[in-house]
């Protein structure tokens, strides 16, 4: 009966599988030319319910249950079949090798395109720094692993599905709240003693004998922590002694689990910008016949399209990746000047950059003033009920623009908190500080995240940080929620 | 490059069809939801919408709980994003409250408005979640009340003895081929009967099922020309169970004052109430009926439509709805086949002359209903300066008689509450 559909298993298209490996072949010979450096690729046809499916569980294959992703595939199936929003071509995974999944309804050319992308997006997996923590080879099992862990927990008479999502709840809750830069290594307790002798030591004076006798503090070993500890998830799993052993362990899933995806977080803008901007050059390069071609210009135009009144990472990334190459191949007599004349060739300078930066520090270096005056990037704030512009890329404002835009993409979204102590006054409390930057928490949603510390911590869960402008301590125990102000 | 081929995996329907793997999340999520309605269901009850509207309906339920929270930057954290190449100072670019600037569908980051949704639930199923953790308990409180009301029969499974018209021929037909194959089987005869073969013993000894036993004892030579006549062991009999449900009729009798002083804010309340009372009886009793009783200083019955919005005026005696609510019990509903429930909604704004007439008709009808109410509607403040009948009725000693006061729409559904569990701790 299905027979005809497993010949051609790509539905109503005007193409079958052999033909996509064919220009699979194509393409990766143009990827080779290039010099792009990939893991072995795979690519998985799906359906839009599979693709719905993958979406809601972040392009796993295999996921620990948990009802959030159950809200997330409602969500996102109501906004698509409405027609609010379509779905993607394409989806891959940070994998060894990598997975991809393209929608079976594409046409032709789309999945041309996509398949470019992705080697794009796999090049960029294989190369730059901050995916280095993630163990690519392991991906599929490790998450294959947690969600064995998690089922078995959930089905354990003594444990059951209420109680691990009493964890779950809060430990997603606060899954970001963890180390940013996973390519710093973290030191551990006895290196963080070390470092705080040593800080502590008097420093070496040649005119010590005119200067007043130096002060010396000495360094509280006894504290906990030593150092400042950003990863939540993983110090009350080591520091509260109550936590059974699933509990830890559901917290050690959730925060592995963070941390594979912070660097997708991190280099959104770079990673959608490379490989759009590879599947462009790709593409340009293998002579498609004309029909195919116009349509590539009419898709290519409206992935990276720029998006008004918001940031398109696609039409963002591109456009620098574009400038970066045009700069260090073709640079106009101005920038000579200011710059100097390039030291490397256009594809070097790419390369090196894909490899060494992340978003944040990939704006700072080359997002310049030019291409934020071309494109137009604002910064707007809320006044009263609307958002409204507050500055421009002009030559007073394009600086702050700059750094307000910086602010706002990967982790730099995220507050950052980190443990002070976990024994406060000697009652087990467990001191957080926010360290604020200018902009304050929103206090609805630090009420209820801070309940969940709380119900982690077992004790009362302090954060001192500052609300309009005050030094603030948000505290939550047993008795519920209160703000106090600090002198 | 990669050594080694690209995989490419093919689209299969039969996977694609097999694996819905967010099932149990979706599940799990429903279940969530439904929790959260429940934690809020005074808030939603209170809601106008949802007041005297069609059991199908569907409706909106915003929804609190059920969000994801984080630590998540507030209002004074400002943003950046792209403009359409003319952009100035001061320029207005979306509305707060939606996600971010409202050029486009969707803003990159994670502005907590993006999780706020509303979920539709049907009117029913609303209804259903309010009343589970309600129990009405006067339904069999009286002997003679316990009426089998009705009756249904359900099929379940088959037994080996019955009467003979419940005989299911097709499964009695089967058993009979398993037991000559298994026989056959254990006595190692290689000579099983071929399918055609057993297929025409079969019409002849379904033919003979037909017949009736004593025909059969006679028409021995028959009996011998067939190999395998069907046995006692044979025989299965469909099983039918009798479903029987207590008497379940209960009438319930709306009293409201419809004189000049209740005015629409009142009446929206009362109907609030007495909505609540119908669905709740509902969906306890078989068969409810209800009646509608307005009242000023005379009370007539009248249709639903009449007595939310026909309004009345003049003044007010509380005697006369109940004199008439007990007449059409009398009639009608006769407490020995009926669990009555009675409630009078007014402002309690009732001439002084009638307060005695009206003690003695409540005393009566307490006697008489399964549970009576009286709801006192005053909006707020207004209870300083009108009359209540509060006063009066608290001289009512019979335990299945509740008053309740009821200021503003929050307070609907906690006295709602209140008037059906007075009436449990007194069982």
């Amino acid at each position: 009966m299905n027979q005809p559909q497993i010949e051609r298993p790509l539905g109503s298209s005007n193409y079958e599988l052999r033909d996509l490996a064919d220009w699979d072949r194509r393409i990766r010979e143009k990827v080779d030319e290039f010099g792009l450096d990939c893991y072995p690729q795979e690519f998985e046809i799906c359906d839009h319910v599979g693709m719905l499916g993958y979406m809601a569980y972040s392009g796993m294959p295999s996921h620990y249950p948990h009802w959030s992703y159950g809200k997330s595939y409602e969500k996102l199936k109501t906004l698509y079949d409405h027609g609010v929003s379509g779905l993607p071509y394409e989806m891959v995974i940070n994998s060894n090798p990598a997975i991809a999944y393209l929608m079976r309804d594409n046409t032709l050319l789309l999945q041309i395109l996509t398949i470019a992308h992705v080697y794009g997006h796999n090049d960029f997996f294989k190369n730059n720094f901050t995916y280095k923590s993630t163990r690519a080879e392991l991906t599929v099992e490790i998450f294959k692993a947690h969600a064995l862990r998690v089922r078995r927990y959930v089905e354990d008479p003594s444990i059951g599905i209420e109680k691990v999502e009493r964890v779950l709840d809060a430990a997603h809750a606060l899954s970001w709240q963890c180390r940013r830069n996973l390519a710093i290594r973290k030191l551990d307790r006895k290196e963080q003693i070390d470092r705080a002798v040593e800080g502590a030591q008097p420093r070496y004076d040649p005119f010590q004998k005119i200067h007043s006798r130096q002060e010396v503090k000495e360094a509280d070993l006894h504290k906990v922590p030593i150092e400042p500890d950003e990863d939540l998830l993983l110090f009350i799993r080591d520091h509260n002694p109550f936590l059974a052993e699933w509990e830890r362990d559901l917290l050690t899933i959730v925060d592995e689990e963070a941390k594979y995806f912070i660097p997708m977080m991190e280099t959104k803008i770079m990673n959608e910008g490379w490989a759009s901007y590879w599947h462009h050059r790709i593409l340009e390069s293998l002579g498609i016949e004309q029909g195919l071609h116009l349509e590539f210009i009419v898709r290519h135009n409206q992935v990276v399209r720029p998006i008004p009144g918001q940031i398109n990472p696609y039409h963002l990334g591109l456009k620098i990746w574009q400038d970066i190459y045009r700069r260090w191949t073709n640079p106009t007599p101005e920038e000579i000047r200011r710059d100097g004349a390039p030291t490397k060739s256009g594809n070097e300078k790419l390369f090196e950059v894909r490899e060494v930066e992340r978003d944040s520090s990939f704006l700072r270096r080359y997002l310049t003033e030019d291409l934020l005056r071309e494109m137009d990037i604002f910064e707007y704030e809320s006044r009263g009920e609307e958002y409204v512009v507050s500055k421009v890329a002009d030559d007073e404002g394009w600086k702050q623009v700059k750094d307000t835009l910086i602010k706002n993409v990967g982790t730099a979204s995220i507050p950052v908190i980190k443990v002070e102590d976990a024994d406060f006054g000697q009652a087990r409390t467990l001191y957080l500080k926010h360290y604020h930057d200018g902009r304050d928490l929103l206090l609805e949603y630090a009420e209820k995240t801070i309940a969940y510390l709380q119900r982690l911590w077992g004790r009362e869960v302090v954060l001192e940080t500052s609300v309009d402008g005050k030094r603030s301590l948000l505290c939550c125990n047993e008795r519920g929620f209160s703000v106090r102000a600090l002198k | 490059m990669a050594t080694g081929d690209t995989i490419f995996r093919e689209y299969r329907p039969s996977d694609a069809e097999r694996s819905d793997r967010s099932a149990g999340d979706r599940l799990r999520h429903r279940q969530k939801v439904r929790e959260s309605i429940r934690e809020n269901i005074a808030d939603i009850i209170a809601e106008e919408s949802i007041i005297g509207k069609d059991r199908d309906r569907v409706i909106k339920v915003p929804l609190r709980g059920i969000k994801e929270y984080r630590f998540v930057y507030g209002e004074n954290s400002p943003g950046a994003a792209q403009g359409d190449g003319d952009s100035q100072p001061g320029q207005v670019v979306g509305k707060s409250g939606k996600d971010g600037p409202g050029k486009g569908d969707e803003r990159a980051g994670d502005r907590p408005g993006v999780d706020y949704y509303e979920t539709d639930v049907t009117l029913e199923e609303l209804i259903d979640i309010m009343f589970e953790d309600l129990e009405l308990p006067n339904l069999e409180r009286r002997a003679l009340r316990e009426i089998q009301s009705d009756y249904s029969t359900k099929r379940k499974g088959y037994r080996k003895v019955g009467i003979r018209v419940r005989l299911d021929k097709r499964r009695t037909a089967r058993q009979r081929v398993m037991r000559v194959l298994a026989a056959q089987r254990r006595n190692g005869a290689g000579t099983a009967p071929s399918a055609e073969e057993l297929e025409a013993d079969d019409d002849a000894a379904l033919d003979e099922l037909d017949e009736t036993p004593s025909a059969n004892v006679g028409s021995i030579p028959a009996l011998k020309r067939r190999r395998h006549p069907f046995h006692q062991d044979d025989l299965r009999y469909k099983h039918i169970e009798v479903d029987t449900r207590e008497e379940s009729n209960a009438a319930v009798i709306c009293i409201m004052d419809t004189s000049g002083s209740m005015d629409t804010m009142k009446k929206y309340l009362a109907r609030s109430f007495f909505f609540l009372l119908y669905q709740f009886i509902s969906t306890r009793y078989r068969n409810v009926e209800i009646v509608f009783i307005a009242h000023h200083t005379e009370a007539n019955e009248v249709t639903e439509e009449e007595f939310f919005h026909k309004g009345e005026s003049g003044g007010t005696f509380i005697s006369s709805g109940y004199a008439r609510a007990l007449q059409i019990i009398a009639e009608r509903y006769h407490p020995s086949l009926w669990n009555v429930y009675a409630f009078h909604c007014s402002d309690g704004d009732n001439f002084d002359s009638d307060n005695p007439a009206a003690l003695k008709a409540a005393e009566e009808l307490a006697e008489i209903c399964n549970l009576f109410g009286y709801g006192e509607i005053k909006p707020l403040g207004s209870r300083y300066y009108e009359s209540s009948m509060l006063n009066v009725f608290r001289r009512i000693q019979a335990p299945n008689f509740h008053t309740v006061l009821i200021e503003r729409k929050e307070d609907i559904w906690p006295s709602f509450k209140a008037f059906l569990a007075k009436d449990r701790i007194k069982e």
